[in-house]
């Protein structure tokens, strides 16, 4: 994913450049390319707000931090965490949002759902009118999610959608297509890989990754994970 | 949107960038203070019409929409962002050099990339 | 054709599944501006899998005025009732978050 200006000599030191930031996501150096007119809106617009006591400078820093620091990985242990605890699954069907917050995850208040992978159904997310996302638990979503490629197919084929994504789901199983299109939002629950008995919820938790909870995939299997290193 | 033709799922990641983060602090700060929801920043969108979606990217509609949001709600005037925006293009002509601008009343001089206050 | 609307008292109920199988047509109205309900799923019927509670109404938080709280639910449809002939599998599902005020009950026995 990262393509470009990562080779490019800077005058600032940035804290990120050369990794993911923690929600996933490469960071871009954007300080040298042409002035946009959306960019001077987004200057203007925020430090009018500074001036007006709307908000501080301190506080936008710390809401972008606080989204870098929301990322897949709390969803993978939310999930681990449901795959080796019957109880807390069963809390996190009845509430997912609670159940997110009694894990220590500040997620605001979000109205989470999830949704069960099972032999018989699998889910898949989507949200046709905007970009709606479990964001605060996730952090920001795929950009491929926020396409209108993925919006308008998701909900009449599906099928095709996830076989562009590698995932080709047997007839017998019914899928389950879930448009967030008003206050709530959703998280997948995949089935727990075969082969993994006696795993602890840290291992199992690198099998969950960002797609296996939109489900546009399956989590990974513990062959991968073994030939992966 | 629902249910249209539409081509393969590009499958192109992007790497968020500063302004792109700022735009999305800003809307998650404005609704959490209530100078607009989120259905309001929905609505903006929606009017922008379908050629927008084409147009211009996501983090531009949005800042769009969030502009559009506080005009309405009286945060600031059309004058206002208009005689800022114009004070911003006379800066530089870049991202860095724009956002830089000497502001007496913010303190964002040293945290150009949004992560390194204290 | 006259169909009744979901009345607010009819079923508030949040968290739990719905026990009796309550059959809904989405309202197929196409005023213009925020509405909530997709344009796909107007005129299309469904049954509610769940209530969800109260939220404010979008339409009127999207102008900025003070908004009526308004049930929520779960509507499940099939891709059979939503695509036809095209559908990929007609048993396959699509749920989606439909306000009381879009939802018309449509009688069990009714086609």
């Amino acid at each position: 994913m990262p393509h470009d200006h990562h080779d490019h000599d800077h005058d600032h030191d940035h804290p990120h450049d050369h990794g993911l930031s923690p929600s996933g996501h490469p960071y871009r150096q954007d300080d040298d390319a042409p002035l946009t007119y959306w960019q001077r809106m987004e200057i203007a617009v925020r430090e009018l707000l500074i001036e007006k006591g709307v908000t501080t400078a301190a506080e936008v820093a710390a809401q972008i931090d606080l989204m870098d620091s929301r990322s897949p990985a709390n969803g993978a242990a939310v999930v681990a965490r449901a795959w080796t605890d019957p109880a807390f699954k069963a809390r996190l069907l009845e509430n997912a949002g609670d159940a997110s917050r009694e894990m220590g995850f500040d997620i605001g208040p979000l109205h989470l759902i999830a949704v069960e992978n099972t032999a018989q159904a699998h889910n898949l997310i989507v949200c046709t009118l905007c970009s709606c996302y479990p964001r605060n638990l996730l952090g920001l979503p795929p950009d491929w999610y926020k396409t209108r490629a993925y919006r308008s197919r998701a909900v009449r084929e599906p099928r095709a959608v996830l076989a562009e994504f590698g995932l080709n789901l047997p007839d017998s199983t019914t899928i389950r297509v879930h448009d967030s299109t008003a206050d709530m939002r959703y998280i997948v629950l995949p089935a727990r890989p075969a082969g993994t008995d006696g795993w602890s919820e840290v291992d199992l938790a690198t099998l969950v990754t960002r797609d296996s909870m939109i489900g546009t995939a399956l989590p990974r299997s513990p062959q991968t994970v073994a030939q992966d290193g | 949107m629902g249910g249209d033709e539409a081509g393969p799922v590009p499958m192109d990641g992007h790497d968020f960038a500063l302004w792109e983060k700022r735009v999305d602090a800003l809307m998650v700060l404005c609704s959490s203070k209530g100078h607009f929801t989120v259905d309001g920043l929905r609505r903006a969108l929606e009017d922008m019409g379908e050629d927008a979606f084409e147009k211009h990217s996501y983090y531009e509609r949005w800042i769009a929409a969030v502009n559009q949001n506080l005009i309405e709600g009286g945060v600031y005037s059309l004058e206002e962002l208009a005689t800022r925006m114009e004070a911003v293009a006379q800066r530089g002509t870049t991202y860095g050099e724009a956002a830089h601008g000497a502001q007496p009343h913010s303190h964002d001089v040293h945290d150009h990339d949004g992560h390194d206050h204290d | 054709m006259v169909r009744s609307r979901i009345r607010m008292t009819c079923m508030i109920m949040t968290g739990t599944t719905m026990t009796r199988r309550v059959r809904v047509r989405v309202r197929a109205l196409m005023p213009p501006g925020h509405v909530r309900a997709p344009a796909y799923l107007r005129g299309k019927t469904g049954v509610i899998e769940r209530a969800l509670g109260p939220f404010g109404n979008p339409e009127q938080l999207a102008y900025g005025l003070p908004a009526e709280k308004k049930p929520l639910y779960r509507v499940r449809f099939t891709m059979a009732e939503l695509w036809g002939d095209r559908a990929e599998r007609p048993e396959d599902t699509l749920d989606a978050e439909i306000y009381a005020h879009w939802l018309e009950e449509v009688p069990d026995h009714a086609p």
